[in-house]
């Protein structure tokens, strides 16, 4: 690594982020995290997920997360997908609370924002970063289309759909494309970048709004076509943990590809190209 | 090890403890008044959409019967312990006087003849608790706005508040809530008397309980005494328009 870093000399840095496309990426980054830990708590006030208009329609819940006291007197954490039971307690159903005993609730308090049980606030936070990341969303898109970014950097080129195969290969085998392909995203980069960005972001944004009554009432019945209200609720949380695993995945490629290098590009711009291997 | 390498191992093993610090500062800001004022401007946002889209006109959605919930869940009260409430319902209510005063010309006092007497609406909704469960139940009422005809508010009105039977707590403050004049004319605004053909059961408000079907069920204040009209809510419980307000709650709960 020592001698890639002294052959690579400052003018090989390239700027690979722009100022605004850096600017919104922290912004979302922060905004997802709020998002995402204030929606566990909101939750957690009913931590169960149906299908369709109501959630008493006689059909049990697809998801539900509970607990039940055991002789003991300990509360056992229960899930229940799709009719099978699961026991989870310390993280589902039952985990700590402040006070180091086992308290009853759905997500436990590290995953949750605010920690202790407290819907209100949770709500509070939940619509003022949903304000935040539809704001900066809406700027990207316009800088994204504006400024040719999302044409020249995000749709994929010809070339990119023959190399679908071997760039699928590469990211099995930890193989990182080096010199003037690293530039430009690979082929499995687009596909999921644009998957993140024009379906699962938009899509998580409308079954949000599907949940809202007067949302509803703008056009009456819209929200059926999701399949109804508690569908809309379902498709909202399942949304938000497949962006979860893209964040997941997001954050492993950028270790695995050199953490910090790629930590820079999203901070300073700059992005250090790495040696094609011949050249080694 | 240069100076680059300590610095990021420094980093690294630095980040478990900056996510407890924010997560731990998340909690801190949580209880911070001006951080929860600062919040609450996304709250006034929601409010400026619903302003800026429709006034009283947009309608929540009907259903046909045969979507009617198996049966419509009790939330919050489910009996008020009052004495008081406890002989209304002994005698099925047959003593029960809904009144109407504050900002207006004719203040009322009701029975629940009269209130049945007012003109009437019959509709299938979808109830949305603030918690994310939904239940569709039909509701037959008086229409608020025919009893806001009779009262005759004065200009300076703003809010209606209702003033209920049950308080939450043994002893607690008792529940109350406040909707604005768009909501109160709307067409789906009802003091509802009647569930799925039935008397309203005690569990779900009797003998009265307010629907405003474009917003969340905790707006939709159940054993309904009394109703004001009032140019602010100021001075009423802790000035925040509604007893889950004054926990924290939005008072706009359209979303």
């Amino acid at each position: 690594m020592e001698t890639d870093a002294v052959r690579t000399s400052r003018s090989q840095l390239y700027c690979r982020h722009t100022l605004p496309v850096r600017i919104m990426h922290w912004i979302n980054v922060l905004a997802f995290f709020v998002l995402l830990m204030s929606g566990l708590q909101i939750f957690n006030a009913h931590p169960a997920l149906n299908w369709g208009k109501s959630s008493y329609d006689g059909r049990p819940p697809l998801l539900e997360i509970g607990a039940a006291t055991d002789r003991a007197g300990h509360a056992v954490g229960t899930t229940n997908v799709l009719g099978h039971s699961f026991e989870t307690t310390g993280i589902l159903g039952s985990s700590k609370s402040d006070g180091g005993g086992l308290e009853e609730r759905a997500f436990p308090a590290w995953a949750t924002l605010p920690g202790p049980r407290w819907l209100s606030m949770a709500r509070s936070w939940h619509f003022f970063a949903a304000w935040i990341f539809v704001v900066n969303g809406i700027l990207y898109f316009m800088y994204g289309f504006a400024t040719g970014h999302f044409r020249r950097d995000i749709v994929p080129t010809r070339a990119d759909g023959r190399s679908i195969g071997r760039s699928f290969l590469d990211h099995l085998r930890f193989r990182h494309p080096a010199g003037e392909a690293a530039k430009h995203y690979n082929i499995l980069q687009k596909v999921a970048y644009i998957t993140v960005i024009f379906v699962l972001l938009p899509a998580i944004v409308v079954m949000g709004w599907g949940m809202s009554p007067y949302l509803n009432s703008l056009i009456p019945g819209w929200v059926d076509v999701l399949g109804g209200r508690q569908s809309a609720r379902t498709l909202h949380f399942a949304l938000a943990f497949l962006l979860l695993t893209f964040v997941g995945v997001h954050v492993f490629e950028v270790i695995v590809t050199g953490l910090w290098n790629n930590l820079r590009s999203m901070i300073t711009g700059r992005y250090q190209v790495p040696a094609e291997k011949d050249h080694e | 090890m240069n100076s680059a390498a300590s610095r990021r191992r420094f980093l690294l093993r630095s980040a478990p403890a900056l996510v407890g610090m924010l997560l731990g500062g998340c909690d801190r800001l949580s209880n911070s008044p001006w951080f929860a004022r600062i919040l609450a401007v996304a709250e006034s946002l929601n409010a400026a959409v619903k302003k800026g889209t429709s006034t009283r006109l947009s309608m929540a959605q009907e259903f046909p019967e045969s979507e009617l919930s198996p049966s419509f869940r009790s939330n919050g009260t489910s009996r008020p312990s009052s004495a008081e409430y406890e002989s209304l319902a002994a005698n099925g209510f047959a003593d029960y006087r809904l009144d109407v005063g504050g900002l207006v010309a004719k203040p009322l006092s009701l029975s629940l003849d009269d209130i049945r007497a007012l003109p009437s609406r019959t509709q299938v909704t979808r109830h949305d608790c603030v918690e994310g469960w939904s239940a569709i139940g039909k509701w037959k009422g008086a229409r608020l706005s025919a009893l806001l005809k009779e009262a005759q508010p004065s200009a300076s009105a703003r809010y209606v508040v209702f003033r209920c039977a049950d308080s939450l707590e043994e002893g607690g403050d008792p529940y109350y809530e406040s909707i604005d004049m768009d909501d109160a004319y709307h067409e789906q605004t009802l003091l509802a008397y009647e569930l799925n053909d039935a008397a309203l059961p005690i569990g779900n408000g009797a003998p009265l309980r307010l629907r405003v079907e474009r917003q969340l069920g905790y707006k939709m204040a159940k054993y309904v005494m009394r109703i004001e009209l009032v140019d602010k809510l100021d001075g009423i419980g802790n000035g925040q328009g509604g007893y889950w307000e004054d926990q924290g709650y939005q008072w706009y709960a359209g979303i």
